[in-house]
């Protein structure tokens, strides 16, 4: 009787923490009590059971109102750290700058344009020089000032007339056959004029100091499609041109025994 | 949710305190019990935080301090003036409360019967009220809770305590008035 009695107490006392247990307020050690006796206690189990079940509906019914995303902007507007003045014009800001990287973009291409512009019509000009240069060479009595067929004799030859030198090569066992040469001059520049003979035509060879740019005779040529053939190299700071009524095969061919 | 100290900053503010608008408005409509004075009361904790949060103590919890502001707030306001007028039916410091028992086959609580628990809870006494939600939708511990409502750890177990037997009652009021 005495010991149900105090099971009764010990029972009640494990009831009274039941809120505390499902709540996890409960240290470590009161836990394991209050599981231990749960094992044992199937009312005490029950009532876990019903407090669950409340705690539950009372989560779900608390969870009832929203703010609405207005509001949520109006807060969070009031309190966003200070923005610097130039937040607010972001949109403005990066229109502006759209326009400005588009401004610079355009000066740029247009520019690009305008170079390469300036930079064909001084090869097409160039090249009409050359072309000029050629015919008039070869209507000319005297087309060349050393005439020699001899590489040997023809390049001393430019010695003290010209401000530089260049490699003439042997032009045995090729269609080629050196006339001879003189000095020209292209843009108050004085060079070397070589005339070489291929099959029964002529082949002007100017070689000049090599400008930083190097001369686009390429789209130049495209200008000028009725006009004669041209090839243009640099090479050991020496600016090579070609030109002839030849076919372009064989001033390339010529290009290559130089460039060997 | 406590704060270290480097965190502290204005900046910090809106990081930490943000993510709590979803629970303080809902709290404080269940305070206000209407959807205005719940945005007054939102807006005006939030202030009120941002004005103090270089005041607000590192390594304590920022979620209790937050509401603890708008719980002031609250009782600083017309509704909650009045709601502070209402005397509670027992000693409030005294934890000890008669062991209940339920049987299990009178509060089967479900879906059906959210609008009820609900109708209930707002009927509860503020006091009631906010110790109650602070602790099953919040979540929070009882120390928690003793330091957004600025009192004692025996004092939110005891009114928790009351609270669930007075919700309880006043649902099974309402759904013995429903049944027929």
């Amino acid at each position: 009787m005495r010991r149900d009695m105090s099971e009764r107490v010990g029972h009640e006392a494990y009831l009274g923490k039941l809120d505390a247990y499902l709540d996890g307020e409960l240290n470590t050690e009161q836990t394991r009590e209050l599981d231990e006796h749960l094992r044992g206690c199937s009312e005490c189990t029950a009532e876990v059971l019903v407090r669950v079940q409340w705690k539950r509906a009372t989560r779900l019914a608390g969870q009832r109102f929203s703010p609405d995303a207005m509001f949520r902007e109006r807060i969070q507007k009031r309190i966003s750290p200070g923005k610097p003045f130039w937040w607010h014009w972001r949109p403005a800001l990066a229109l502006a700058t759209a326009a400005l990287l588009l401004l610079v973009s355009a000066q740029v291409i247009n520019r690009q344009m305008v170079g390469d512009k300036v930079r064909l019509a001084q090869a097409s000009k160039l090249n009409g020089e050359l072309a000029d240069l050629h015919v008039a060479t070869l209507a000319s009595v005297n087309p060349v000032d050393v005439v020699s067929t001899d590489r040997h004799n023809v390049k001393p030859w430019f010695a003290g007339k010209i401000p530089f030198t260049f490699d003439l090569p042997d032009l045995t066992g090729t269609p080629f056959e050196l006339v001879g040469g003189k000095v020209s001059y292209l843009d108050q520049s004085p060079g070397a004029h070589l005339l070489f003979r291929v099959r029964k035509h002529q082949i002007s060879m100017f070689i000049f100091q090599a400008k930083d740019q190097p001369v686009d005779f390429a789209r130049a040529q495209e200008a000028n499609a009725q006009s004669f053939h041209l090839e243009s190299w640099q090479q050991n700071g020496l600016q090579y041109f070609v030109i002839s009524d030849v076919a372009p095969e064989d001033l390339r061919l010529l290009e290559n025994l130089f460039r060997k | 949710m406590s704060v270290s100290e480097e965190r502290l900053s204005p900046a910090s503010f809106e990081q930490l305190a943000l993510p709590l608008f979803g629970r303080l408005y809902n709290f404080a409509h269940w305070l206000a019990q209407n959807r205005e004075e719940a945005e007054d009361l939102v807006q005006e904790t939030y202030v009120k935080a941002l004005k103090g949060f270089s005041s607000f103590e590192a390594g304590t919890n920022f979620k209790a301090w937050m509401f603890r502001i708008l719980r002031n707030t609250f009782l600083n306001s017309r509704t909650g003036l009045k709601a502070a007028s209402v005397q509670l039916e027992l000693s409030d410091d005294d934890p000890s409360l008669p062991v209940e028992h339920q049987t299990p086959e009178t509060i089967l609580i479900d879906r059906s019967s959210e609008q009820i628990v609900q109708e209930a809870i707002a009927d509860l006494a503020v006091p009631y009220r906010e110790v109650l939600l602070l602790c099953e939708v919040e979540e929070m511990s009882y120390q928690e809770i003793a330091t957004a409502l600025a009192i004692p750890v025996g004092t939110v177990m005891s009114r928790l305590a009351r609270a669930r037997r007075a919700l309880r009652d006043a649902v099974r009021q309402r759904l013995q008035r429903v049944s027929p």
